[in-house]
């Protein structure tokens, strides 16, 4: 038999009991708690405890009812209201959104867990702001401006993890947009305002751009 | 046939896409529902507020980063709109602890025949239990979320996730020992 005899190691196998019961632990954990419960009486006794009391959470919740339809009604009114206030843009030609939506098909976890699936992110999101950058037409945020010399720019990279929602949540923000780019060190020339603003108001919107860390890695006012 | 994502669905969202909305909706409204239910004990405030839940997830489907899982976020959204509105009402949690301490003066017959019932005992402590303790234990047994998921939602460490987990247990144990119904636990 395998009974747990350190307490601390056996208190440590129950507190993962419930969690075990609904099956929502890990892989690794759950092998221990089954380990644990198949030479351990006394835990396996606990363990119809919980699975009494899961039982009976789950018996009590649907006890409880649903909403009735005036819920959704109410959710599409006031969904209606807003678009009636402020449409949002033409979904014509939202690339960003577009490829938003083909990346959300991965799994963010194993994006960030993986460094070759970082570097496909990378890789993505270059791809994805460069290609935005060359079409014409739209109203997403990556699209491109005129390119002329009216107007206040920066030049910014972002940080591997900006995703391209981040980018077009951060471009709309502050109403800047995507000249050109990316430049060698992955720089996009961004224009920040179409009007010439004095030098202390584009130092403002740099500074400000730059405290969102997580989405900008370096930005930098440009002629 | 594979439904379509969660993730999916909420980049359409986020593209203004109703229908999306509407299978995100009858996807998950019922069991949002039930989690603020549970909170607010009022069904007619948790339907009213499952409309601005829903509404929250059109307005900022654009930023969700999908770092958690959707229902996830979704019942984060929930109980904090679900706390606001009990910040409203302060007699609420009052009354939840009033209830709780209560004890029944004499058992009438329809009390003797809940004592006769294990399962409905335990139903009704459940229910006894203190706001946080009832929120944690629907979240791990009824909603299935992860140690990891239960401290996103709620915002407290992992390791408090499951201290507060036990504790909702043993108090759940302490109601039904006073109701009548020996365990063996803790």
């Amino acid at each position: 038999m395998n009974m747990i005899n350190k307490e601390p190691e056996r208190h440590e196998i129950e507190a993962l009991l419930p969690w075990h019961a609904a099956g929502s632990l890990n892989r690794r954990d759950a092998d221990r708690v089954e380990q644990a419960l198949a030479g351990d009486g006394e835990l396996r006794r606990r363990y119809d405890i919980v699975r009494e009391e899961l039982a009976e959470t789950i018996h009590l919740n649907e006890t409880l009812g649903a909403p009735s339809a005036r819920a959704m009604e109410k959710l599409f009114a006031a969904i209606d209201a807003e678009e009636a206030r402020a449409p949002r843009r033409s979904r014509s030609f939202d690339l960003a959104a577009r490829v938003s939506e083909y990346l959300s098909r991965f799994s963010p976890r194993a994006l960030a867990w993986t460094a070759t699936a970082a570097m496909l992110a990378i890789v993505v999101q270059a791809t994805v702001i460069a290609s935005v950058v060359v079409e014409k037409g739209g109203k997403s945020n990556y699209d491109v401006a005129n390119i002329d010399s009216d107007g206040s720019f920066a030049v910014v990279r972002f940080t591997t993890q900006a995703n391209s929602g981040d980018i077009t949540n951060f471009l709309g923000a502050h109403k800047a947009s995507v000249v050109d780019g990316p430049k060698p060190g992955g720089l996009y020339r961004i224009r920040l305002s179409a009007a010439p603003l004095p030098r202390d108001e584009v130092s403002k919107i740099v500074k400000q751009m730059q405290s969102e860390s997580k989405i900008v890695a370096f930005i930098a006012a440009a002629d | 046939m594979q439904a379509t994502s969660d993730e999916v669905l909420i980049g359409r969202i986020a593209n203004g896409d109703r229908l999306a909305m509407q299978v995100l909706f009858t996807r998950y409204h019922v069991r949002v529902f039930r989690f603020v239910v549970r909170m607010m004990r009022d069904a007619s405030a948790a339907e009213d507020l499952i409309s601005e839940v829903f509404l929250d997830v059109w307005r900022q489907a654009g930023r969700f980063e999908g770092r958690s899982a959707v229902s996830t976020w979704l019942l984060a959204i929930a109980r904090f709109k679900a706390l606001s509105a009990l910040r409203r009402r302060p007699d609420q949690e009052l009354d939840d602890e009033t209830a709780e301490a209560i004890e029944d003066p004499a058992d009438d017959a329809e009390v003797l025949l809940e004592k006769r019932d294990k399962s409905a005992q335990i139903r009704k402590c459940l229910s006894g239990l203190s706001a946080d303790h009832r929120e944690i234990i629907d979240l791990v047994y009824y909603h299935e979320k992860s140690v990891e998921e239960v401290a996103e939602i709620v915002g407290i460490p992992e390791n408090t996730v499951k201290t507060r987990m036990f504790y909702a247990r043993k108090r759940l144990a302490e109601l039904l020992k006073a109701a009548g119904v020996e365990r063996g636990w803790p």
